[in-house]
């Protein structure tokens, strides 16, 4: 991955603490994501990971430090200005609109939008990638098999264009098979020009893509580096990849 | 059993209805959102009968209106109370519920109560605790016997007529607003997810606010054509209509907006029937023990879907 020195990162978390009420969830998150590349967040249950994304996404606001997203602090910025700026995201559990058809679903994704002529274009996109949303748009998100929900989640991120799209577990629950689809989308998204923010349980899959990565353990940061790195280092391999 | 008297009490039925359903939709499209009961709704209904005689009192006219100032002077006042009733709906929600937005479900229906109170002591004051007198600006004819000289008891009226003209496009323009528009979608998924239509883009305090204004608008336009139509009212009007719209609501489903619809009809025409058999004092009893039934052995109603999110 190219690092231009000068330019600044796409995505910058400098120190960032995050709390559920009294539970001190973040505790000092600092990471950098550059344009064009996929960025993956590994880490055991609890670790933050779904906090994280929430804190970029302006759902959670940090008590303590910033969010930086292409040199402007966000950090206070509500969600949906957030989506204006250009970052979208698949969230943990899929979030479908249960009772809106899959089309409806995928225009709420483009919501802040006004290009119809671009939604148009990003829609076909989306149908290309996922046929099988094109077959099912008319049926309600809810009807929808789990696999099928998170075709729609990624398809509902990608309506709005985003600059950086934040992917939280997209292989969750599906089976295998479906599991080496949605990575290889995720490649395709992102030489089809998206830098991407990975959340995974599936840390080798998410290596295996990813350009650099994170290892999150109870709100901090334990490792960072090449994901080719990580997913030699012994401690990744120990804790993640199942090895003895 | 005579069918003219029962199919008299029917067209009775399907007038209540309209103007029913109308207000029952502003409970349901709220409740629909913010998972609460707004209890001043009633009183939106109120204040749409209230203000729109001030300003036609202001005015000054001579009734019965021709048609021509029928379309002309009341369909703007008409429009100018459904501004009006929507405001006052947008504004208590600001007041009454929104700094509850993220408090225990308890605090803003306490506070709903409250400013129901509120402005049935206000309207008090600007009315006067007694009958009120809302002068028949839209003249009373019987359309089947004096116009068309059939011989029937069934009673169909101008005012009848009115009443359906002005709810029922209504009630169509908010369901295509709600299944075709923009914003009408991000209503639909606002009630379904918050938090997931936020990550939509969707500024979610905006759609709560159109959602009280709309339902506001509902309600005060439903206030108007009950004062044309029923000629009388009470500041406390609002808290009997609120009831049976109420009812009305969660019969068809909380929430679902084709369900207030269907409610509203079907108490409308609970209503009439009952009042053929029963002495109208009962109606009120009526609507409770309807209420209670659909409670306990039906509480999602006629339409509510049982809620089937997938994990
Ligand atoms: N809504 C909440 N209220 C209180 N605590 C929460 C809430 N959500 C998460 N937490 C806590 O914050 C910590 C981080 O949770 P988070 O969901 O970010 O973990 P995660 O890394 O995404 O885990 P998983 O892999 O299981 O999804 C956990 O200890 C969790 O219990
Ligand atoms: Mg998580």
């Amino acid at each position: 991955m190219a690092h231009n020195g000068t330019r600044e990162h796409m995505l910058e978390l400098r120190n960032v603490h995050s709390y559920y009420g009294a539970i001190h969830a973040l505790k000092g998150i600092s990471l950098t994501v550059d344009r064009g590349e996929i960025v993956t967040l590994i880490g055991s249950n609890g670790a933050g990971k779904t906090t994280t994304i929430r804190t970029i996404s302006g759902i959670l606001h940090p008590r303590e430090g910033q969010v930086i997203l292409e040199g402007r602090d966000i950090s206070r910025t509500p969600a949906y200005d957030i989506v204006k700026l250009g970052v979208a995201q698949s969230p943990e559990g899929r979030r479908i609109f249960p009772r809106l058809t899959v089309l409806e679903n995928l225009e709420m994704g483009a919501y802040t939008r006004n290009d119809p002529q671009g939604i148009a274009e990003d829609l076909e996109r989306v149908f290309e990638l996922f046929p099988r949303l094109k077959e099912r748009r008319n049926q309600q998100g809810g009807t929808l098999s789990g696999g099928e929900q998170q075709m729609l989640a990624i398809g509902r991120a990608l309506m709005a264009r985003p600059k950086l799209l934040l992917l939280d577990e997209p292989s969750m629950g599906l089976a295998p098979v479906l599991v080496e689809t949605i990575f290889e989308t995720i490649v395709e998204i992102n030489e089809q020009g998206t830098t991407i923010l990975l959340v995974e349980q599936n840390a080798l899959m998410a290596l295996e893509v990813a350009h650099r990565g994170y290892v999150l353990q109870t709100g901090q940061i334990v490792l960072e580096g090449a994901a080719k790195d990580l997913a030699a280092s012994e401690m990744v391999r120990k804790a993640y990849l199942g090895e003895e | 059993m005579n069918v003219e008297l029962l199919v008299n009490q029917l067209v009775i039925g399907i007038t209540i209805g309209s103007y029913l359903a109308l207000i029952a939709l502003g409970y349901t499209m709220v409740y629909g959102i913010l998972e609460l009961i707004n209890f001043a709704h009633g009183d939106i209904f109120a204040f749409g009968f209230l203000f729109s005689l001030t300003v036609l009192q202001f005015l000054n006219l001579e009734y019965p209106l021709s048609v021509p100032q029928i379309i002309s002077i009341l369909g703007p006042v008409m429009v100018l109370t459904m501004l009006a009733a929507g405001l006052l709906n947008v504004f208590i929600d600001r007041v009454a519920y929104r700094p509850l937005r993220n408090a225990p479900r308890l605090a803003p229906l306490i506070t709903a109560v409250g400013a129901s109170f509120a402005l049935e002591n206000l309207f008090a004051i600007w009315k006067g605790p007694s009958q009120i007198f809302y002068p028949p600006y839209v003249p009373r004819v019987d359309i089947l016997r004096e116009w068309l000289g059939i011989d029937t008891i069934i009673g169909f009226s101008t005012t009848d007529l009115m009443l359906l003209i002005v709810t029922i496009p209504l009630m169509i323009l908010l369901s295509v607003f709600v299944r075709r528009t923009k914003l009408g979608k991000a209503m639909r998924a606002t009630a379904q997810d918050r938090e997931a239509a936020a990550m939509m883009g969707i500024n979610v305090e905006r759609v709560i606010m159109s959602t009280f204004f709309i339902g506001g608008a509902l309600a005060g336009a439903a206030g108007m054509v009950f004062g044309l139509y029923l000629n009388t009212g009470r500041y406390l009007m609002g808290f009997e209509a609120g009831l049976m719209a109420f009812t009305a609501a969660v019969l068809g489903g909380i929430g679902n907006i084709a369900g207030a619809v269907l409610g509203g009809y079907f108490i409308g025409i609970f209503k009439a029937l009952s009042d053929l058999y029963l002495p109208s004092e009962w109606t009120r009893a009526v609507v409770f023990a309807i209420l209670v039934l659909v409670l306990v052995f039906r509480p999602a109603g006629l339409l509510g879907q049982a809620t089937q999110e997938k994990v």
